[in-house]
């Protein structure tokens, strides 16, 4: 509708997209949907990849242009790895959000991205940090973002309970993001997932026929 | 977002607004928050976006404020005449019909985004909406209003075919404090009104009495 359109103007260059992180009892769940697109009208990738892993145990989700992350996500990575090293040990989950958020606010004019990192570490369990646009760095038991998330916010925010368990957590990811791909037209395609607790990281892929289907499909 | 729908300074706009309608069976359910906005200024924190277009038909109204009420007025008045020469009472999709005649045929004057609700004998319960460009279509469930966007996947996913008219009622309530909640244009008491065969019943939920969610 037009009215929805001028918005998203308003509000700024994002990739089409929707992506979230929720913390459940354990761990971390962070999912994405799998659609690039060119405009509004063209479909360059049904199967894109957005969740990078920037460590063992931690992974990174984009929103915004898609060359100023990867730029950002491939700096990250290998300061982090650097840091690891450093430290002899593995990194914390905050060291790599604020990696991202040094980077993102230090290049605030020429940059256009914003990050959800998400991982588990042996000094705090699962946490989620947003680093957004201008490089605010936030700690959140659940966050969503990318175009899509507009239209699910009622939903997370209805929905969310602390201490999910990893079915209820993996429900209400696949739930919010299928309502999203519904709604928005340049987000779409599967639901990649990656669960990610102490003792493994599991990549999930629900294909479109497998989304759960609400009451108007 | 303001600039976008009000190109004139000090125009009063609730297209910050988020206004809700369902069917169920023998009505509608209509609701409102009650934000009007005049910049950041919150020029009524009260306001009743449920206007009554004849005995058992009403609009909910989203967009510029002065438009909306523009139209409602003749819209009541064309329905008002047209009822008469009927001797009977009006059907929702006429009413409906008259809205969308005006909002499409003024579409590049007017910023207006309304849904009308009704009961009439020959169809029971109906919502229409008519949003900014002067389309008509009918739907169960409709949502409109700057912070209809938050919810639509909440109104997906929770709506139901065939619930009871306190589960509209509830249902109604939770969407657009949800979307008052994430909407900084909305905001204030939820308006809420039953359309049927009986008459129309209104109610209003204050802030402090608003459902509430774990993290809301």
């Amino acid at each position: 509708m037009d009215s929805h359109h001028s918005y998203s103007q308003v509000k700024g260059v994002s990739t089409g997209t929707t992506i979230l992180a929720v913390k459940f009892n354990g761990g971390v769940i962070i999912g994405s949907d799998s659609r690039a697109s060119m405009g509004e009208s063209y479909v360059s990738s049904k199967t894109i990849n957005k969740l990078i892993q920037v460590h063992d145990r931690i992974f990174c989700c984009i929103a915004g242009s898609l060359a100023d992350a990867q730029a950002v996500t491939k700096m990250a990575k290998f300061q982090l790895s650097f840091h690891s090293i450093q430290m002899e040990s593995p990194p914390l989950v905050k060291a790599a959000a604020s990696i991202m958020r040094e980077l993102c606010y230090n290049n605030k004019e020429e940059l256009q991205a914003g990050f959800i990192t998400a991982g588990w570490d042996r000094k705090k369990g699962p946490q989620i940090y947003v680093v957004s646009l201008g490089g605010m760095l936030l700690s959140q038991p659940y966050t969503i973002g990318g175009s899509g998330s507009t239209y699910i916010y009622g939903y997370v925010d209805a929905k969310f309970k602390p201490d999910m368990s990893l079915e209820e957590a993996t429900q209400f990811s696949t739930n919010a993001l299928a309502l999203a791909m519904g709604r928005d037209n340049v987000s779409g395609g599967v639901v990649h997932l990656v669960v990610i607790t102490e003792a493994e990281v599991k990549h999930v892929v629900v294909p479109g026929n497998k989304l759960p289907k609400f009451h108007d499909e | 977002t303001l600039e976008a729908c009000c190109s004139r300074a000090w125009t009063s706009c609730f297209n910050s607004t988020s206004i809700m309608a369902v069917e169920f069976e023998g009505g509608v359910v209509i609701g409102a928050d009650s934000r009007t906005t005049t910049g950041a200024y919150i020029a009524n924190r009260v306001t009743d976006k449920l206007t009554p277009i004849h005995e058992r038909i009403f609009c909910c109204r989203s967009g510029s404020a002065a438009d909306t009420q523009a139209i409602a007025d003749a819209v009541t008045y064309q329905l008002g005449f047209h009822s008469i020469e009927l001797d009977e009472a009006p059907l929702v999709q006429t009413a409906a019909s008259l809205f969308r005649e005006m909002c499409y045929r003024y579409r590049e004057e007017l910023m207006a985004g309304i849904i009308v609700a009704g009961w009439d004998p020959r169809r029971g319960g109906q919502v229409y909406t008519v949003p900014v460009g002067g389309m008509m279509t009918r739907q169960p469930v409709s949502v409109g209003g700057s912070g209809s966007s938050y919810i639509y996947g909440y109104v997906d996913s929770n709506y139901r075919a065939g619930m009871s008219k306190e589960e509209c009622l509830k249902f109604t309530a939770e969407a657009l404090t949800l979307a008052m909640e994430r909407d900084g244009s909305s905001g204030g008491v939820v308006r809420l009104a039953v359309v049927s065969e009986q008459g129309v019943e209104r109610q209003v939920i204050l802030g402090n009495q608003l459902p509430k969610f774990s993290t809301v």
